[in-house]
Order: C-alpha cells, then structure tokens, then sequence
C-alpha cells in the first residue's frame, strides 16, 4: 500500500506545484497590465496572490477549480441545470442506452455468426479489422446527422415516433453502441466456440439438442469469457 | 440379449498423413451384469472402442449393436452413461447442479431431480458436497462427482474411460474398490478402459486385452477371483496368475515392442 501510494502522491504534488506556477505566469500579464493602468505598485507576492484569486483568470488555480466543482456538485440541487451531477446523467444515460444496444446486437451478431458458417466467414474478417475510425474526433457529426434523421421528414423518424429529448438520447448513445458492438462481437464469438471437445462429447452422450447445448454449456461460458463477472 | 455384440468391428481414420486404423476385426459380446475392462497401450484402439460403443465415433466396417440397437439409436434411447478421462465438470454449476445436468437434459421433473442427486450423491460417498463448487473439491472427489452425474439417470450400462487415469495410487486404489461396491450394488454392465493391469485384473468379471497397429482383440480372459474383493486380493497366485495372462497377451500382440 504504502510503496505504491507515495510515488503517486509525489507526481501529483508535482503537478499541483507545476499548476500553481503556470496560474502565476499565464495570469500575470492581464494583472500587470491593470496595475499600470491603475497606477498601482506592485510587489510580486501580492502580484502571486492576485494571479491565484483572479476572478476571470487565463488559468485559474488548484484551489479555485476545487471549490467551484463542489459549488457545482454539492451546492446545487441535483435537479437544476447548474448542477453537474444532473449534467453527469445526461452523459451517463446516453453512455448506458449505448452500452445496452451495443451489447444486445453484438450477442445477436455472435449467435448469428457461430449458427452460419457463411456469416462467420464474411463478417468475421471485417469485425476483427474494425476500421479504426476516430470515432470520437467525428462524434458531433454522427451526433447531429441521427438527430436530424430521428426527427426530420423521413420513414425512419414517422417510423420510432421520438420526442426531441429522446432523439437526442438515442443520438449520442450510437456512439456508445458503436464502440462496445466490436469487443461483444468478438469476445461472445471466441466465447461460443470456447467448450471443449469433452464438454460437447458429454452433450452428445445425453442426446442433447442444439438449442439445449446452447442454453446450457455455450451460453454460460460465453457470457463469462465476454464479461468476467 | 448382450448389452454389447460387435461382429468383425473395423475403424480407419482417414488423415491427411495417410490412413490410420484403429481397430481391426474386433469381435466382442458384453452380457448384462458384466464388467468388461478394455486393456492395452496407447494407440491400440481402446478408447475408440469405447466411443464407437458410445456412438462418438462411426465404424468402418464389421457391425454393433448396443441392446440390440444401433449404437445411434442406443444413444438417443440414453442406454449408457459415460465417464470421460477428465471429469469434464461445469465450473459455473455446484456439484448437483452437474449431477442434475442431464437429468435437466432428459427433462426430468424436481421432485424426480431431487431423489436422484440424494441418491447417486450417496452412491459415490459425497453426500454433503452438493452445494460445493468443482474447484473447491480434490481430483478424486470431481471424478467421483462425474460418475454420480452419468448414474443419475438410471442407463443400465456405464461406460468409462480411464476414468482414474490422471488420478495418485492411493485415490485410484480407494475409488477402485468404491467402485466395486458400486457395481455391486446397482448391477449395471460396465465397460472400462485402463492401462493398469492391476486395476484390471482387480475390477474385471472380463479382460480384454488390446493391442496397436492395428488396434486389435488378441484375448479375452474371464476372471476368476470371486465378486467380494478386498484390496489385498491382489496379492493372491490367483490374481498374479490373471495378471500373468494379461502380460502375456498384451506381448503377444507386440504391446512391448518399440516401434517408432
């Protein structure tokens, strides 16, 4: 415990230090300026004080950030707008829908691949070669163009018939599915071909069906092979 | 009827590296109440018998029949319960979940379940083990547990491949004469694959000795140690003497040679 938490607090005191500087050096010329305007003089302590409470600094400081995130968190209710908690939410609950959707088609992909060898010899490739999109960099595109498409004129939108609120959820939750669909597909796959010969040996000694060799030894193994519990 | 007849039984594997056979003209009955140990070294054919018998693998030529079925038709009827060189447990189900398994397979109802794990729980000494985990038991204990699995329901023939194979002598002496009062007390044929010859000799009514390239019969030797056996039995002339055939028969078939 101890041999690995002083090295890290060591790196973040550094930082701190490193923070504390940058607030004074980034936010000194506004305040020298002021001062000669204002006809002050200065001395550098106070100019050091100054940089660290500025109330519109270029970098605000280490203490300033703390307190305005606990003004932000704890000193608002969780229901207004201010609130970063209720704004947490917003990312959490699109971050989930996404998740789920993600999931649930990447186990049907995966069911649908090991039951047909053309499936799995066609969209296997392409899945372990997902092309490496910078998913995130064209996020807002992806974001705004389902919006419009979840709501504009069109079959898909008369179709799903969502509010705007629920559009918007759904938007930004594609990019969540988009990025845990993959690592389902594939581990859910290796997962399903995972039981040994002996295992599927034993289903056959009971005359088992397909469908029970799925529920009973595919399934189990596969769902701990993707997510470890 | 016997429970196994096989008649001029041949399987080739066709591989790319050439065809291997591996069995060749066996010819075998195995009557109800008998315990048939299959015995010889590797490569000569044992445990291919035993699965084609299981209906794991087809033959090639010559014919079986188990309980006067096809081997398919034996399987689908579930005539034989099967206990595989590793006990083959499901880590994710407690111990009587695996022994309910294929009762859940066969559809049983839970009262049904419920009788038969208190009883085939009992029958290999692990009553109070049932809400364990397979990895919290020892090898002996899992192996014990796979053999109450393929007694669940109730086939009359059970099948097993070395199933003590991977297990020290000291567990393999105690499971064998468990598994002698076993058979004792449920009068089910079994069929046996070893290496061992004092663990043939030791559970057989029936030795069949093999031997390889190709795998083949070349004895059969009916046991005549009595049915109760104690452990030091096989310190008898009687049981050296059983032993003694079986060497010789496993030399005969050139069991000993070396051949690359």
């Amino acid at each position: 415990m101890r041999s690995s938490a002083v090295p890290v607090l060591v790196v973040v005191l550094v930082l701190v230090v490193i923070w504390y500087i940058g607030a004074v050096l980034l936010n000194a010329p506004v305040l020298i300026d002021t001062y000669t305007r204002n006809n002050i003089a200065w001395t550098f302590p106070q100019l050091v004080l100054d940089a660290w409470s500025q109330t519109r600094p270029v970098l605000p400081s280490p203490h300033q950030v703390l307190i305005d995130l606990w003004n932000s968190t704890a000193g608002q209710a969780i229901t207004s707008k201010r609130s970063l908690v209720y704004h947490a939410w917003v990312t959490l609950s699109a971050t989930l829908l996404g998740f789920a959707l993600g999931t649930a088609l990447g186990i049907v992909l995966a069911v649908f691949i090991v039951h047909n060898w053309a499936a799995d010899r066609s969209l296997m490739p392409w899945i372990i070669a997902k092309p490496d999109h910078p998913i995130l960099a064209i996020a807002p595109m992806i974001v705004i163009i389902c919006y419009n498409l979840l709501t504009g004129q069109n079959v898909l939108s008369q179709a799903l018939h969502l509010d705007a609120d629920s559009a918007r959820l759904v938007s930004k939750a594609l990019i969540s599915t988009y990025l845990s669909f993959f690592p389902v597909v594939v581990g859910m796959v290796k997962g399903f071909r995972s039981p040994e010969l002996i295992q599927r040996d034993l289903m056959r000694t009971y005359d088992a069906s397909s469908w029970q060799v799925f529920w009973t030894l595919r399934w189990p193994i596969a769902i701990r092979t993707c997510l470890p519990p | 009827m016997s429970v196994v007849a096989a008649n001029g039984l041949g399987l080739t594997f066709h591989t790319g590296d050439g065809d291997v056979v591996a069995l060749s003209d066996v010819n075998l009955t195995i009557e109800p109440g008998e315990f048939v140990s299959f015995i010889g070294p590797s490569g000569c054919g044992k445990t291919t018998l035993l699965r084609v018998i299981a209906d794991l693998e087809q033959p090639t030529s010559g014919t079986i029949e188990v309980n006067g079925m096809t081997p398919a038709a034996a399987r689908k009827a579930r005539s034989y319960g099967y206990v595989f060189q590793a006990p083959a447990l499901f880590p994710w189900r407690t111990v009587e979940k695996n022994v309910a398994l294929p009762l859940e397979i066969m559809g049983h109802d839970e009262a049904q379940k419920r009788e038969r794990i208190a009883r085939t729980m009992a029958l290999v000494n692990l009553t109070g083990f049932e809400r364990k985990f397979p990895w919290q038991l020892s090898g002996g204990m899992q192996q014990r547990v796979s053999i109450a699995r393929a007694l669940a329901f109730d086939a009359d023939l059970l099948l097993m491949d070395e199933p003590f194979g991977a297990l020290d002598e000291i567990v393999r002496d105690h499971l064998n004469s468990e598994l002698l009062k076993l058979f004792a007390a449920t009068k089910k044929t079994i069929a046996f694959v070893t290496h061992s010859i004092p663990e043939a000799v030791y559970l057989s009514t029936k030795i069949v000795v093999m031997s390889p390239r190709p795998g083949r019969v070349t004895d059969i030797i009916a046991s005549t140690l009595p049915a109760e056996r104690p452990l030091d039995i096989r310190e008898t002339p009687e049981f050296l003497a059983i032993a003694h055939r079986v060497r010789e028969g496993l030399r005969a078939g050139h069991s000993y040679e070396e051949t690359a």
